[in-house]
Formats: C-alpha cells, sequence, structure tokens
C-alpha cells in the first residue's frame, strides 16, 4: 500500500474515575481510570459481567458515563452521544445492515462524514481491499461467510478513519481456526496503519496475543494492568494469576527474606524464590501447570496421581497433595505416570510467583 | 467532519420557526368551512376577508387580539439562532418560548369560544367581550406544532434522552396528539356526565342517571327486564368464554393434530378482518330470521308457526361468537405455536402421558393467551354495535343505547356519556384486570434458541371432541358466508326467491355519457368516501404506531411505562365510546371537526393505532439493537438510523400495518355511525341504514362487495410481503475457506 488512502488519526482515550450505574445502584463500572496510549491496541479482559463491555460502550458513547470524565485525544466527550464521536466499533454480532450491499454498508458511515460521492466510494473500495474483500461490493451479508462478514464489519468501521476503534468481542461468533487468523489480521492493520484499538474479550489467550496492554477487571473494578508479558509473569494476585493462563495457586509459607529473597515452604519442600515486597509469613504461590516438576516420591512435595489424561501432544495430570489438588501437564507422552503412584512435586526455577495469601 | 462542534443552531429550528411564522403570517388562522384544499378561500377576500384572515392580519385589523401575545413565544426562538446549542441560555428560550406559545394557545382556544367567553368568572376578570371565534384551522394549527417542536428542542438540548431531538420531539409529539385525541375527548365526556339540562355542572344528576334503574335495574331476576349494563357484561363475558373456547379448539386442530385441512382452517383467520361484524348478523336473519331458511323448514316439518326467536339475546350471541372466535383464534394460535415444543418434550420424557402433558405444561404455558383472547372477545362484544343493533330486538345493551341516546329522539348527551362511561369502566376494568393478571407471571417460554422440537398431538380423548367442534363449527362459518353471498343475488329472501342483479345494480350502476363514466349507482358516494378516507388513514394509522413502537422497544426515557400505558389504552376504550366523546369534544372550538373527513381518518388512527404499535413492537424488537448502535457510531444520528435501518427492514412490517389498517378503515362502524355526515357518509353506516329501512337485499350486496374488496387487498398483501424477504443476517459459522 505505497500511497494509503485510509491513514490513522489515532488518538488516546482516559478515563478519569468513572462510574456507571444502572437503574438506582446496579453498579456495572465503579471509578475507573485508566489511559490508551495513542496507536496501542488496548484489551480489556475480565469475566462475564465484569463491566468491560459497559466500558467499551461508555468509549463509543452508546452508554452515558453517571460520574467522571471521558476523554478522547485532548477532546472531553463524557456528554457527547455517540453520532457525534469520533469513534467506531465493531460489533460481536457485527451489525452489518442486512438489506445494504456490502460497498452500501461500508459507504455508510462516509455519507455522514462529508465525504464526496466519488471519495465515498474511492475509500470504502480500499476498505474492502484492506480486509482483502475488494470485488465482494455488490453482495448482500447475508451471501457471506461468517469470517467475510466479520471482515465487512471491520472495513466499514476502518475507512471513517476513527481515533479510536472499538472491537466488542470479535472473534466469538468464528470457530477456532478461524479465530487465530482473524485476530492476526486485526492486530496486522492496527500496526500498519497505527490505529488505537480498544478490544473487548473474555478469551485470556487471544488476550495475549493481540495486546500491547490488557487491563484485567473484575467485579466492575480494574484488576491489573500491564503488558501480556507483565501479567503473566508477575500477577498482581491470585485471581489474575488464574484468569490469565490457568494457575495452581498452592498455600505457603515464607519463612524469611534475605535481599528481595524469599525461602519458602510447602509441606515440607524448600524453595526460593523472588519476595515481591511480601514479609514473612503466609504466602500463596502461583504456579503454571506448565512449570510443574514431577519426580520420584523422595524430593519435593509429596503426592499422588489422581487422574491422568491423555490430549495428545502432552498429559494432564491431577495430583493430590495435602494442601489440595493441583494440575500439572507434562510434555513425556511415551512414559505416563500411573494413577495411583506416588510422586514429588518441584517448581521450575523461572515461572512461579509469590502472591499474598489468599483470604 | 464529526469534530466540527456546531457553532449555530442547527436547520431543524429554522424550519420549525420558519413554520410557526408561516402560521401565524400566512395560512388562515380558523377553520376554512368549505375546506381548506378546495383554495377557494386564495379568492375570497384573503388575507383580509375576517374568516380567511391570518393571525398576523387579524391583529393588523384590530380583530381578535388575543391572538396577539402570540408574537412574543414567536419572536423569542430567534434569539436562540445566534447560540451555540451548548449555551444553557439556549434551551432555556426554547422551553420558555415553545411552553409559554403553547400554554397561551390552549388558554385562549379554551376560555374564548363560539359564544365569546365561555366561562362566567372569566368576563368577571377580563371584563365582556363582545368577540367570538370559531374552531383553529391550518394556521392555528402550524402555530401549535411548532411551538411543541420548539419545546421538545429546547428540552433535548438540555440533555433529555441523550440530547436526541429526533427521539424527544417524537415523544413529544405522540404524547400532544394521544393527549388531543385520546385524553382530552374522554376528558370532556366524563365531565359531559354531570352537565345539566341549564348548563350547570351536578353530581346529583349525574347520579341519578348513572344509577338508573334502565342501566342497573335487576328486574330480569323476576321475570322483567334487566338494565342495559348487565345485558352488555352477561352478554360479553358469555362471548368471551365462548370465543376463546372455541378459538383454542381451532389452534389446537391446526398445531397439534393430524386433521388435514388445516390450511382451509388458518383461512378463518382472515375472515374477521375483512368482514364488517354486522355482516354476519345479516347472515343470520337470512337463515334463522322469521322468513329465514332454517326457520320456515323447521316450521314446515314441524308443522308449527315461524317465530322470531333469533331476535334477542339468542341471535346478538350467536352473531358475535361467529363474528368473534376467528379472533381468537389468530390470538390463540400464535400462542399455542409458542409454547415451546421443548417443554412438552421434556414433560414426555418425565414420563407424563400425552393428557397429562397437557394437563400440566401445555395449557398452563397457554393462559396469558387464553387471557388475551378473552379480554378481546369481550371487548369486542361490549363495543359491538351493528349485530345488536340488527339482531337486538328488545334485548337493549349499552352501545345500542348510546347510540339512541345521541340519534335518537331524545338527544340526550349527558346520557350517552353516563352509559359510555359504564360501558368505559367495564372494559378498561377487564383491560386491568388482564394487565394485573399477567403482570406477575413470566410465561416466556420462546428462548432465542433454535427449537428443533414438534409439538405431540392431542391425546384422543381431547383430539375427537376437538376436531368434531372446529369441523362443525368451521361447516356453519362456511354456510354463513354461503348465505351472505347468495342472499346478495336473492331478489326478496323468503318472499321472492329468484336470482337477481337487481341489488348490485341499484349499488354499483354505472352509466357511459357524454361526460364520460357516470357513478349513477346509490352506493357509490359512500363507497368512495370509505376508500378515500381508509387510504389517507393508512399509512397515518401506520406511521404513529411505529413511531411509538419504535421509542418504546429502542429508546428509554423517564415515564416510559406510563407512555406505554396511554398509547395502549385506546385499545380498551370501545368505538362507540371514543364515538360519543369525538362528538362531545370536537363539535365546538378549539377543534371543531364534526362534520369533516378529518374526524373519520383521526378516529381510525386512534382507534387503530394500538395494532399498528403490538405489530410494530414485534418486528422491532427481532432486530437486532446492534444494528442501531453500529449506525450510531457511524456517525448516523437517530433519525437517519431509523428512516435508513429500521424503516427499511420493517418493510413487511409496514405493509401489514398498511392493509390492516386501511381494511378495519373500511369495516368499522361502532365509532364511524356517530360521526359520519351527509357529506362523509361511509359504507358502513350506509348499509346499517339500509338495514334499518328493511333494504336487506342492497346491504348484502354491498357487503359482499366489500367483503370482496378487502380480500383483494389482503391478498395483495400476501403477494407483496411474500416478495419483499430480505436476507437477515445468518449466523453460519465458520463456513469461511
Amino acid at each position: 500500500m505505497s500511497e494509503r488512502i485510509i491513514s490513522s488519526r489515532a488518538a488516546s482515550v482516559r478515563f478519569e474515575g468513572v462510574t456507571k450505574v444502572y437503574g438506582k445502584d446496579v453498579v456495572a463500572v465503579d471509578d475507573i481510570s485508566l489511559t490508551i496510549e495513542p496507536g496501542t491496541l488496548v484489551t480489556l479482559l475480565g469475566p462475564s459481567g465484569c463491566g468491560k463491555t459497559t466500558t467499551l460502550r461508555m468509549i463509543a458513547g452508546l452508554e452515558m458515563a453517571t460520574k467522571g470524565r471521558i476523554m478522547i485525544g485532548a477532546t472531553d466527550v463524557t456528554t457527547l452521544p455517540a453520532t457525534d464521536r469520533d469513534v467506531s466499533m465493531v460489533f460481536q454480532s457485527y451489525a452489518l445492515f442486512p438489506h445494504m450491499t456490502v460497498l452500501g454498508n461500508v459507504s455508510y458511515g462516509l455519507g455522514y462524514s462529508g465525504y464526496s460521492k466519488a471519495e465515498t466510494k474511492e475509500r470504502a473500495h480500499a476498505g474492502l481491499e484492506m480486509v482483502g474483500l475488494s470485488g465482494y461490493g455488490d453482495r448482500l451479508p447475508s451471501e457471506l461467510s461468517g469470517g467475510q462478514q466479520q471482515r465487512v464489519a471491520v472495513a466499514r468501521a476502518l475507512v471513517l478513519e476513527p481515533q479510536v476503534l472499538l472491537f466488542d468481542e470479535p472473534l466469538s461468533n468464528l470457530d477456532a481456526k478461524l479465530r487465530r487468523q482473524v485476530r492476526e489480521e486485526i492486530r496486522e492493520i492496527q500496526q500498519t496503519l497505527g490505529l488505537t484499538v480498544v478490544y473487548v474479550t473474555h478469551d485470556q489467550e487471544e488476550a495475549l496475543a493481540v495486546s500491547d496492554q490488557i487491563v484485567v477487571m473484575r467485579n466492575a473494578a480494574i484488576a491489573q494492568i500491564g503488558t501480556p508479558r507483565q501479567l503473566y509473569d508477575e500477577p498482581a494476585d491470585s485471581f489474575v494469576a488464574d484468569f490469565i493462563g490457568e494457575a495452581n495457586l498452592i498455600a505457603c509459607t515464607i519463612e524469611g527474606v534475605t535481599g528481595d529473597v524469599a525461602t519458602i515452604s510447602v509441606g515440607g519442600y524448600q524453595t526460593k524464590l523472588p519476595a515481591r515486597g511480601l514479609p514473612a509469613g503466609p504466602a500463596t504461590i502461583a504456579v503454571r501447570p506448565s512449570r510443574m516438576r514431577v519426580g520420584d516420591a523422595e524430593a519435593g512435595i509429596p503426592a499422588t496421581v489422581e487422574k491422568a489424561t491423555y490430549v495428545g501432544s502432552r498429559m494432564e495430570y491431577t495430583l493430590a497433595t495435602k494442601a489440595g489438588n493441583v494440575f500439572a501437564v507434562l510434555d513425556d507422552v511415551d512414559a505416563p505416570l500411573e494413577i495411583g503412584a506416588s510422586v514429588g512435586i518441584t517448581l521450575a526455577a523461572s515461572g512461579p510467583v509469590l502472591l499474598p495469601a489468599r483470604e | 467532519m464529526t469534530q466540527t462542534l456546531e457553532k449555530t443552531a442547527p436547520p431543524i429550528l429554522f424550519l420549525w420557526i420558519a413554520i410557526g411564522w408561516a402560521g401565524f403570517v400566512l395560512l388562515p388562522w380558523y377553520g376554512v368551512e368549505d375546506g381548506f384544499f378546495a383554495f377557494q378561500w386564495l379568492l375570497d377576500g384573503y388575507p383580509l376577508e375576517d374568516d380567511y384572515a391570518p393571525a398576523a392580519f387579524l391583529i393588523g385589523q384590530g380583530e381578535k387580539l388575543w391572538l396577539a401575545p402570540l408574537l412574543l413565544p414567536l419572536a423569542l426562538p430567534l434569539l436562540a439562532l445566534r447560540r451555540p446549542k451548548s449555551d444553557p441560555a439556549y434551551a432555556r428560550i426554547l422551553i420558555a418560548s415553545g411552553a409559554i406559545g403553547f400554554a397561551w394557545l390552549i388558554a385562549q382556544g379554551f376560555g374564548i369560544g363560539i359564544r365569546g367567553w365561555t366561562a362566567d368568572w372569566l368576563p368577571a376578570l377580563f371584563g365582556p367581550l363582545d368577540d367570538r371565534q370559531f374552531g383553529m384551522g391550518y394556521g392555528g394549527l402550524l402555530v401549535a406544532s411548532a411551538f411543541l417542536f420548539i419545546f421538545t428542542q429546547g428540552i433535548a438540548a438540555r440533555g433529555a434522552v441523550g440530547g436526541d431531538v429526533f427521539v424527544v420531539s417524537a415523544i413529544g409529539g405522540i404524547i400532544a396528539i394521544v393527549g388531543v385525541f385520546v385524553f382530552f375527548p374522554i376528558a370532556k365526556m366524563l365531565v359531559a356526565a354531570f352537565i345539566t339540562d341549564d348548563g350547570g355542572y351536578s353530581i346529583s344528576v349525574f347520579a341519578a342517571k348513572f344509577f338508573d334503574d334502565r342501566i342497573w335495574g335487576l328486574g330480569c331476576l323476576s321475570g322483567a327486564r334487566c338494565g342495559v349494563a348487565w345485558n352488555s357484561l352477561f352478554l360479553a363475558v358469555l362471548v368471551g368464554v365462548i370465543t376463546t373456547a372455541l378459538g383454542l379448539v381451532f389452534a389446537l386442530v391446526v398445531t397439534r393434530s393430524g386433521f388435514r385441512y388445516k390450511r382451509l382452517l388458518r383461512a378463518l383467520t382472515v375472515l374477521p378482518i375483512i368482514t364488517p361484524p354486522f355482516v354476519i348478523g345479516l347472515a343470520i336473519i337470512l337463515l334463522f330470521g322469521l322468513s329465514g331458511s332454517v326457520t320456515q323448514w323447521v316450521a314446515e316439518l314441524l308443522g308449527v308457526r315461524p317465530t322470531r326467536w333469533i331476535y334477542g339475546f339468542n341471535g346478538v350471541l350467536m352473531a358475535q361468537v361467529l363474528a368473534f372466535t376467528p379472533i381468537a383464534f389468530l390470538v390463540l394460535i400464535g400462542v399455542v405455536e409458542g409454547v415451546s415444543p421443548s417443554m412438552e418434550e421434556a414433560a414426555q420424557t418425565l414420563r407424563a402421558s400425552k393428557w397429562q402433558v397437557f394437563k400440566t405444561v401445555s395449557l398452563p404455558l397457554m393462559r396469558p393467551g387464553l387471557a388475551n383472547a378473552f379480554l378481546l372477545g369481550f371487548i369486542e362484544s361490549m363495543a359491538d354495535f351493528g349485530n345488536p343493533l340488527v339482531l337486538g330486538g328488545n334485548f337493549d345493551v349499552l352501545s345500542t343505547e348510546i347510540f339512541f341516546a345521541i340519534v335518537g329522539a331524545q338527544y340526550d348527551q349527558g346520557q350517552a356519556a353516563v352509559l359510555a362511561i359504564v360501558l368505559l369502566f367495564f372494559t378498561l376494568g377487564a383491560f386491568y384486570a388482564q394487565r394485573f393478571w399477567l403482570g406477575r407471571k413470566s410465561y416466556t417460554t420462546v428462548t432465542g434458541k433454535g427449537d428443533a422440537g414438534v409439538h405431540p398431538s392431542m391425546p384422543r380423548a381431547l383430539s375427537i371432541p376437538v376436531i368434531t367442534i372446529a369441523a362443525l363449527w368451521g361447516a356453519f362459518t362456511v354456510v354463513i358466508y354461503v348465505m351472505i353471498v347468495y342472499g346478495s343475488f336473492v331478489e326478496l329472501w323468503g318472499v321472492n326467491n329468484s336470482l337477481t342483479f337487481k341489488h348490485y345494480v341499484t349499488a354499483f350502476s354505472v352509466s357511459v355519457g357524454e361526460n364520460g363514466i357516470r357513478w349513477t349507482g346509490a352506493a357509490w358516494d359512500s363507497f368512495w368516501t370509505t376508500i378515500q378516507i381508509a387510504t389517507i388513514a393508512a399509512p397515518l394509522t401506520a406511521a404513529v404506531g411505529l413511531v411509538t413502537a419504535y421509542l418504546l422497544t429502542r429508546q428509554m426515557f423517564a415515564g416510559k411505562n406510563a407512555f406505554e400505558f396511554g398509547t395502549m389504552l385506546s385499545f380498551a376504550i370501545p368505538g362507540t365510546v371514543i364515538g360519543v366523546s369525538y362528538i362531545l369534544a370536537f363539535n365546538v372550538p378549539p377543534i371543531e371537526l364534526t362534520g369533516t373527513g378529518i374526524i373519520l381518518v383521526v378516529s381510525f388512527i386512534f382507534r387503530n393505532m394500538p395494532v399498528g404499535v403490538r405489530a410494530g413492537i414485534a418486528s422491532m424488537s427481532q432486530l437486532d439493537k446492534s444494528l442501531d448502535e453500529s449506525s450510531l457510531t457511524l456517525g448516523a444520528n437517530s433519525w437517519q438510523t431509523f428512516r435508513r435501518v429500521i424503516l427499511p427492514l420493517l418493510r413487511p412490517a409496514i405493509l401489514a400495518a398498511l392493509v390492516y389498517s386501511f381494511v378495519r378503515a373500511m369495516t368499522a362502524i361502532s365509532a364511524v355511525i356517530f360521526l359520519v355526515s351527509a357529506e362523509y357518509d361511509m359504507a358502513t353506516s350506509y348499509i346499517i341504514g339500509r338495514v334499518e329501512n328493511n333494504d336487506y337485499g342492497l346491504a348484502i350486496a354491498y357487503s359482499t362487495t366489500l367483503i370482496v374488496v378487502m380480500l383483494t387487498a389482503v391478498a395483495a398483501l400476501q403477494l407483496a410481503v411474500g416478495k419483499t424477504k430480505i436476507g437477515r443476517r445468518s449466523n453460519a459459522q465458520g463456513a469461511d475457506a
């Protein structure tokens, strides 16, 4: 794309103490403050009902904040309705207008943005080309497959060159294989054009794959903000640890802290981990299933094999310890552990994280 | 681009201010007697002649000076033109001028009438007045609308409903017209019930009329006659119960049996839509009247004298059950089909027998439908005017009593108002009871997920009687309609049974002379009037209904529940009541409509609006809300969204609403009979007039013609809707390569 027709006017998004209350006392979003840098892709991630979609719709102007201030770029948009905001959105259901052709759908917003007929046409074609659908302009949305409809929805939003582009669970209606492909396409377009994108999903793998920053939300509030790596390796608490890639949460005791290295013990097994500012006393270790080492019964936390599942590329085990069941994934599929066998669990050198003790 | 902040007022404000001034300066302020659109007034001394002068010219000549203060609220919004929308003064100016203007318009309209001051305390306050005014015309209408929409724009600028001018204006507009054409007439009617013969108000007069023995008497318990209220109530309850039961029978046959002629049964649902209700009464007279076929045959067979047994309660009941069963069927078929088959299949897998499934799952789930069907039958029976008039004999009901109070020798508006209040009390009571009863329970069984099951067929013990009843009743209905068609060709029923085209010739003869076609038939006048009125009313009804449905399904605003209740209320108001209240409300200024075609159009709009609203709600709730939202985020405003996304997708619903309101306008009688005039006579009232003159042949021939016309309209609709199927967004997943 040497001479690019569609470019980006990416702007930042800022939330300052934003609260959304439905009816009298249903708090959907509770006093959120956050800044999204221009040209980045930020994911809002969380379980259903955590307020992530409401947050997105407040950026779009489809919901109005009850309290607080929302800025897009340097403009205060808190009371601006959706029509007047320079934001476009790709809906979960795509929301393609079924009575208009693909080209009609893509041109729809351009018609309200002051472009001439010729410009509108040119831009719409450029948009379709960008998503690889040139030549499909005359079809009706119902004549396209799910993935193609998805791309039309993206093109429709892109051609307006919005300051912010919003995605509401855009992949949830696609099958697993297509999902990977489309999310890579979205990421590529975002990076080529340098768009500001806010992306809602409840799929942590999707979030890890596409984001510059992830905002993990829980119960209408932000649990943690960070890069995918930060969230995975250094979760702030056990909720984040468990939500971003499964984790075994094992109760432990910090015996002592020297410098920033803590000595901990779990059921007799002792090891050293980064202290992350935690004092001596009870704590929790979060260990990814793939970071569990399972060896002979002599060393480590004693456990018995309770379940063993073969999933093709690896073995998944449920191991019973005194502190409860833990879940481990081992790559060795050729010599699986037998059910009932006594084993010892040790932790990989990097990966396990110390977290404050759970209430 | 979307970022340009609006520096000046939006064009829509210019438009309404201009309309306001046009109404004040250009158009005749008062109603033009010979019809505005004849434009004769342009030649008859406009703009200076009093009757046709615009308000500005009246004031300029020193007349009707009470209109002068309107200049202030008309001028005030000009100040807002230079201000940005975000300026608080912008909103304040618009709200103030809209409210002041509208309030003054109403105050002067009600304060000064056709005989000067309308109340005794007004001259005491303002001094005597030797002038008067007539009903408002198009000038007044434009100014009033301008004030209303300037006001709503002010409200929107203050941030109501997200500052959306279109939505706020639509809400304001609907509230205003429902207020003027539903609540105002009803209120006027309530007041009329308290007016004494010499113009004062008295509760004792009301009480005397209200508790009259003719209304509430219980004489029938001791062999004499009962009051009309009891007659109506008893009849309506019975009709409601029987039609609901028969409707359920038909619905069960269609959905849950192997009956072979289901499609024929479904065709039955079309009948009530295209049949003026009293036509059934006529057919019953042909069968069971004094010279009816059945009566004669039985009399001959048994050697007894034929009697008039059909005239009275029996006949009315039979006619109403025949006429309204298809309506109950129409309601119940949707409900019976709507019961999710998986519920019934689940019950079956839980080891319930077919009969137990029906009794414990299917039937209870149909309860809302049964209640709805009963309510419809009840209200239709209460409001039915034609059948009691044709078949009632000495059996008086409220609707006919009201009619005779207004048009009869007694001409007692107060009496009519009291009777109408009783009628309204019954129907609103039923309406409210139904809402109360269903309000607490949720019966939604349509989950939105694909439901692959099939309805189990009825248990045998149930299916045999059900199919028998359905077949017998269906056959009876067919006989009735055959009689209607056949009857239209018979010279004089029971006396001279030879076949003839005489009635059609009398009604619809056409002669081609030098001056082209001459419509010489007796029925043409009313026929063309009917077509004309129905054609005007249909699109308006559909528009009002769909906008209301849009507001109810797509927008959140304060007072939405009250809004919904208000708009659905006219559903529970019988046509007879609408008719009486319109006469009372609209034959004096400020809104003088009696004797015009407008009052007929208006009565149809508000009689049929609930149908349009329901149709709109039903189809709009199938459109995913994200369609609107994506249009909004793409920069279209709510009006553009409504026009370019919602309306095109609702095309089938719009067509249905159009045809339905057209057909309803052609078959309606109960409100129409009060509102017709010599100039604007409708087909139905003309037919009733023929029946009263014992001219059955012509009446039946005309009815048959109407049925054929409407059948054509409905069939055309079916064809049109069938063709406008739009590809709905499919949920096809991952078909992508």
